[in-house]
């Protein structure tokens, strides 16, 4: 995988290295073989890590201007709004940072299924992605919280409850995570200093994420095994690096359009009323990004089975790798997964806007539809598809449909034997 | 013989120091969760006198009792009579009018929705009771839940009279 052999040119970096070998690391790193054919879909690896770290840096500045305390954290907030310098920039660029670390890692997420990126032997890089995308939303969540507006207080409110759903030690635990009997200041305390751990563990997942990337190398858009380096890769810099920049810019384009021309088009006009205890908000909805699974939570007319059906629509992704039994990788190659897979963005989406709908006739009617269709995919149709499906030939290198041949004949012959 | 009895010995030895391990571990994480739990001045707030000379029949109140809403309504004749009317067999959460309310006036009970903790909107819903508006549960003119995601009925807290025109809650 690394090149060992590397030696540093000058005689300090040599030292250097061979006290601390971060030079062949970053050697490592510019010479990494990639697919030559790697799509645009395959930027948001780098576009999230740059999500991450503004967040980081956006938030540790936020943190040294707001006030962690139920009668001050609203005010502080509006603090940072007018006086701060630049104060309402840095927020504006953090809250809605949240919603496009959100809207990368969707695309994200969507780019491995259709290309199959999650299956053997990229499983674990999958598992810790999903373990990553949990902490995200525990992080935004509680992040939401802060302000202690009408929509942070509420939304607390109905989230820890979940947990109450547990049946004997439900409550006790509801009011472990409150530190009292209902959401106060003791919650937001601690929201607080979780919301500001919690970014770290993520970025200590995402080195996790990335070197399990690098034992295997990258998925490609024809899903087939490569050999590497081979006629087929070309090095990480400067090719990928500056695909991955320019796709960088265009997002920054739309990023900077949410900060600038409509910084609070994706929040909720409610959190800009102060937290009170004694008024739920007519109509409470979370943050876009958790609709659908809000959606799936208020289908179900049982409240802990409601909680149980949320919570099991993240963990069958988890056993994704397990539950899609093809052994094409592609949806390029694979007909019938193709529609489903498309299916199953319409599903996600439709259960996005039903979150956001208040939970009553058709809309309920139609949030149970798509809930039980969205377990229909991953626990039905994908296990059957595998042995059902008649996928098309699969290319036997990345050249060959070009020039006919291949770089790894090996792989590619046991691979037609097993479809 | 000899030496299976040695194996054995230092089997009890490591036993014994992962059990003292695990008992020292335990004691010493206890503290960090614990900590978590409701402070002594959370605790210390456990029970709350209201006036209620002003309520006039029909009329609700809603006062903060431990950072949580409840409600403290009077009730007039038909309301009572509704709640007391119905079958038993009807409710999710089976519960007489009379257990929920000794003074039949007077219904005391916590304004959390027992589903995911909102607060239910007074005289709404299909029952003309409380309706939760997150989730859309419905309750009766006692507090009983009929229709809807939550389980069981609207909670009522320990509270006394004591006097004609105050109760304590808690």
């Amino acid at each position: 995988m690394s090149d060992n052999s590397y030696t540093p040119d000058s005689k300090l970096g040599k030292w250097f290295n061979d006290r601390l070998p971060l030079l062949t690391l970053s050697k490592h790193l510019q010479d990494y073989p990639t697919p030559k054919n790697l799509n645009y879909w395959w930027t948001f690896g780098g576009i999230l890590t740059f999500c991450l770290i503004t967040q980081i840096v956006t938030g540790l500045i936020l943190a040294m201007h707001y006030v962690a305390h139920a009668d001050m954290a609203f005010e502080s907030v509006e603090h940072i709004m007018r006086n701060v310098n630049y104060g309402w920039l840095i927020r504006y660029v953090h809250a809605n940072g949240a919603s496009m670390f959100f809207l990368a890692v969707y695309i994200h997420i969507f780019r491995s299924l259709y290309y199959g990126s999650y299956k053997s032997p990229r499983e674990m890089i999958w598992i810790l992605g999903m373990i990553i995308y949990l902490l995200m939303m525990m992080t935004a969540f509680m992040g939401y919280v802060l302000p202690w507006g009408q929509m942070s207080f509420w939304g607390a409110t109905v989230i820890t409850n979940l947990f109450s759903a547990i049946p004997l030690i439900g409550e006790s635990i509801t009011t472990w995570l409150w530190g009292g009997y209902s959401v106060g200041n003791p919650t937001l305390t601690r929201f607080f200093s979780l919301h500001y751990l919690l970014p770290f563990l993520i970025l200590g997942l995402v080195v996790l994420h990335i070197w399990a990337l690098h034992v295997p190398g990258n998925n490609n858009p024809i899903g087939i095994e490569l050999k590497k380096p081979s006629k087929d890769t070309v090095p990480f810099h400067p090719y990928i690096v500056i695909k991955d920049l320019f796709a960088l810019l265009i997002f920054l384009i739309i990023f900077a359009f949410f900060v600038f021309y409509s910084p609070n088009i994706l929040g909720h006009a409610d959190n800009y009323i102060e937290a009170n205890p004694l008024v739920t908000p007519a109509h409470i909805v979370p943050e876009w990004y958790l609709l659908p699974f809000y959606a799936i939570l208020r289908s179900v007319p049982d409240k802990l089975l409601g909680v149980i059906a949320m919570f099991a629509a993240i963990f069958v992704l988890v056993i994704l790798p397990w539950l899609d039994t093809s052994k094409v990788r592609s949806a390029i190659f694979r007909p019938l997964y193709k529609q489903f897979y498309w299916f199953l963005v319409a599903d996600v989406l439709i259960l996005g806007y039903m979150g956001a709908m208040p939970a009553e006739g058709t809309y309920l009617l139609i949030a149970r539809v798509a809930t039980g269709y969205y377990f229909i995919h991953f626990l039905i149709i994908l296990p059957l598809l595998g042995h059902k499906e008649k996928t098309l030939e699969v290319p036997m290198s990345i050249m060959e449909p070009v020039l006919g041949g291949s770089a790894n004949p090996s792989f590619t012959k046991s691979l037609k034997k097993n479809i | 013989m000899s030496e299976e009895k040695k194996v054995k010995r230092r089997d009890f030895i490591f036993t014994a120091s992962y059990a003292l391990g695990a008992v020292g571990v335990g004691a010493s994480v206890w503290p960090l969760i614990d900590q978590m739990n409701p402070d002594a001045s959370e605790r210390a707030l456990a029970s709350t006198e209201v006036d209620v000379s002003g309520i006039e029949r029909g009329q609700s109140i809603t006062v903060l009792w431990r950072g949580k809403p409840v409600f403290i309504k009077r009730r007039t004749e038909e309301e009572i009579n509704k709640a007391r009317q119905v079958d038993l067999k009807e409710l999710p959460d089976p519960e007489k009018d009379e257990d929920r309310a000794k003074n039949p006036e007077w219904l005391v009970m916590l304004g959390m929705c027992t589903h995911l903790g909102c607060v239910p909107l007074g005289n709404k819903g299909e029952y003309d009771g409380w309706f939760c508006p997150c989730h859309g549960s419905h309750y009766d003119t006692s507090g009983r839940i009929r229709k809807g995601p939550a389980p069981t009925n609207l909670e009522i807290p320990k509270y006394e009279f004591i006097s004609d025109s105050t109760i304590k809650i808690g």
